[in-house]
């Protein structure tokens, strides 16, 4: 089963993620900024990052900057933020995520994002 | 015990609340444990159910009753070797890193706080003498230190129940300890070469007499704090830690809510916080 | 070579101590070129009432996270007008992690934040809106419920209310278990809505 880690500072986001993650057949973890997320990436290899924009202490910048740089192969990340401006899609491309979704995320959007990523078609 | 309820959502939200607040994650297979400690403490505090009970402990401002909580969930037992993995981490990994980086040859440097009655400390001098090879290289300081006058005195004089030696081999406690009626105490070369010092990790005026640290073990210390507390204490070990220092928090404590100043590192035994090298 | 008993402590050493400690010096200090002096600096300037400005100046030039972290600690300690404004105006800042550090700082000033809470809740700008409610995450104030209740109630955003509900989750009472059915309402086509005021209604209690 694929494992992917939710990054959020809000449990409820956390929970809803989890939600349609856990229904579409993943396992998920959970970590509620980039610092602990940095963490619990060094304890389990991870398949997909699912990463909040804005988050105390390391936020989703920060934490996809850190990872990117750890001489591993790396898993790909999705980028969930408010924001629907072009300046802040391409902040998140550039600190290396492979996606970038809109909240708040609709259930379809996100399995069919993850689906794509990992490299399964996903039948809804 | 009581007809005090606690529903699976108190519980949900019991979790996510204490997690934010400590660090600590009860797995859902703690429930039991939870339960029960919450109760008590709703008992005890007066209160007439969680909801009540959940108002309190999130809004009284003296922080009192959250203390009282993390008291009764964080069951604190002491003994020889506690959480030991991270001696290993020591022994094996941390200070070869410090060697490596070492440009002089000046002594190095363990904190251990808070000492308690001492296990922590003589633990560590232990584990060095029986398993860290170039001990016979380099000179070290082990300083441990604690709020509490009394159990420093404890520290210093060393005896034990045999409850807080039943981890250690008869070979071990033959060769560094001393019976002494039902107890035992550690030996008198051990005794003198751990320096026991009163410090409270809160005052940052006291804190800027303990610097130059390779390696700081603070373990369950910090969740007694309230968060700017928190947050000034580690700013506090980062400055007491040379650059490249290491710092080894309790096995269930993450540094993740409290500061981003450390890096992260991973060694097979543990995660251990470093202080960056380039830092200045 | 071996186990060492250490010589006894050595009060303060030399380098963070070329300037003297009063108020002045310290300000100083504040300019210094190593991260280690300024970091000292700005926690010693915590004792001094006066000192907020001096911080925040440094505060709004400071490179080094290290001291900037120490800076933030220090204004939430004094936590006086000077300091509260200072950290309110790094809320509209472009650097992330700074308006992140200045909400942390906030939340542990319930009682100065208060007064502006609801200028910062009524703020044309949606992100602020969004900053001042994750303000109230860890304040403990009597009023944090009835704010948030007033944000679900008609703030015209749904990530704003978003925000609000999380927390409405945790320290919601009876009396939002009405405003929560209306928000499930008014933002009935979204999916995180409907799964978060459902969410909080179980917390705080269908009743």
């Amino acid at each position: 089963m694929k494992h992917i880690l939710v990054i959020d500072d809000a449990a409820t986001v956390r929970l809803f993620h989890r939600d349609i993650l856990e229904a579409g057949g993943y396992a998920v973890s959970e970590a509620l900024n980039g610092i602990e997320a940095l963490e619990k990436s060094l304890q389990t290899d991870f398949d997909l990052y699912l990463v909040d924009v804005n988050m105390p202490k390391l936020d989703g910048y920060g934490f996809l900057h850190e990872l990117r740089a750890r001489e591993q192969p790396q898993a790909p990340a999705i980028m969930v933020s408010t924001e629907a401006g072009d300046r802040d899609r391409a902040l998140a491309y550039a600190a290396g995520a492979n996606h970038y979704l809109i909240k708040p995320v609709r259930p379809e959007a996100l399995l069919a994002a993850v689906g794509l990523l990992l490299g399964e078609s996903h039948a809804p | 015990m009581s007809d005090i309820q606690i529903s699976e959502d108190d519980f949900l939200k019991f979790r996510e609340f204490f997690y934010r607040k400590t660090g600590i994650l009860f797995e859902p297979s703690k429930r039991y444990f939870v339960d029960k400690r919450l109760a008590e403490r709703i008992q005890a505090s007066g209160s007439e159910g969680f909801r009540d009970y959940f108002t309190k402990v999130r809004f009284q401002v003296s922080g009192e009753e959250l203390q009282a909580l993390i008291n009764a969930m964080t069951v604190n037992e002491t003994y020889f070797m506690r959480e030991a993995y991270q001696f290993d981490c020591l022994v094996e990994h941390l200070l070869e890193d410090i060697v490596e980086q070492r440009t002089d040859a000046g002594p190095i440097r363990l904190w251990s706080l808070p000492s308690s009655s001492g296990e922590e400390p003589y633990g560590i001098a232990i584990h060095l003498l029986e398993r860290w090879a170039r001990l016979d290289d380099w000179d070290v300081q082990i300083i441990s230190s604690d709020i509490d006058t009394e159990i420093l005195a404890q520290a210093r004089t060393g005896l034990y129940s045999a409850r807080a030696v039943h981890h250690l081999s008869p070979a071990l406690l033959a060769k560094y300890f001393r019976r002494v009626g039902d107890r035992y105490q550690i030996s008198e070369t051990l005794r003198e070469v751990v320096e026991f010092t009163q410090a409270n990790l809160a005052d940052p005026f006291q804190m800027r007499h303990y610097r130059d640290f390779d390696v700081i073990f603070c373990r369950n210390l910090l969740i007694y704090f309230d968060d700017l507390s928190r947050k000034q204490a580690a700013e506090s070990l980062y400055d007491a830690l040379r650059p490249g220092g290491f710092l080894c928090l309790g096995h269930s404590e993450s540094m993740s809510r409290i500061s981003s100043l450390f890096r992260i590192r991973k060694f097979p035994q543990a995660i251990v916080y470093q202080k960056p090298r380039e830092a200045r | 070579m071996g186990l060492k008993k250490p010589p006894t402590q050595t009060a303060a050493t030399q380098d963070e101590r070329r300037l003297p400690r009063d108020f002045k010096g310290l300000c100083q200090a504040l300019e210094d070129d190593s991260p280690k002096a300024r970091r000292w600096a700005a926690r010693d300037l915590a004792a001094f009432p006066e000192a907020s400005a001096a911080l925040l100046a440094r505060l709004g030039r400071e490179p080094d996270h290290s001291v900037r972290e120490v800076i933030l600690t220090s204004l939430t300690r004094l936590g006086d007008a000077t300091a509260l404004a200072g950290l309110i105006d790094c809320l509209r800042s472009e650097d992330a992690l700074l308006r992140n550090d200045a909400i942390e700082a906030l939340q542990q000033l319930p009682e100065e934040v208060a007064p502006h809470m609801e200028r910062l809740l009524a703020d044309p700008d949606s992100d602020m809106r969004i900053f001042a409610v994750n303000v109230l995450q860890s304040l403990r104030h009597p009023q944090v419920e009835p704010w948030l209740i007033a944000v679900i109630e008609h703030d015209p955003h749904v990530n704003v209310c978003a925000a609000a509900v999380d927390l409405l989750g945790e320290v919601g009472t009876a009396a939002a278990r009405a405003p929560l059915r209306a928000l499930k309402k008014r933002f009935a086509e979204e999916p995180y809505i409907r799964f978060a005021t459902d969410l909080a209604l179980k917390r705080v209690g269908e009743g």
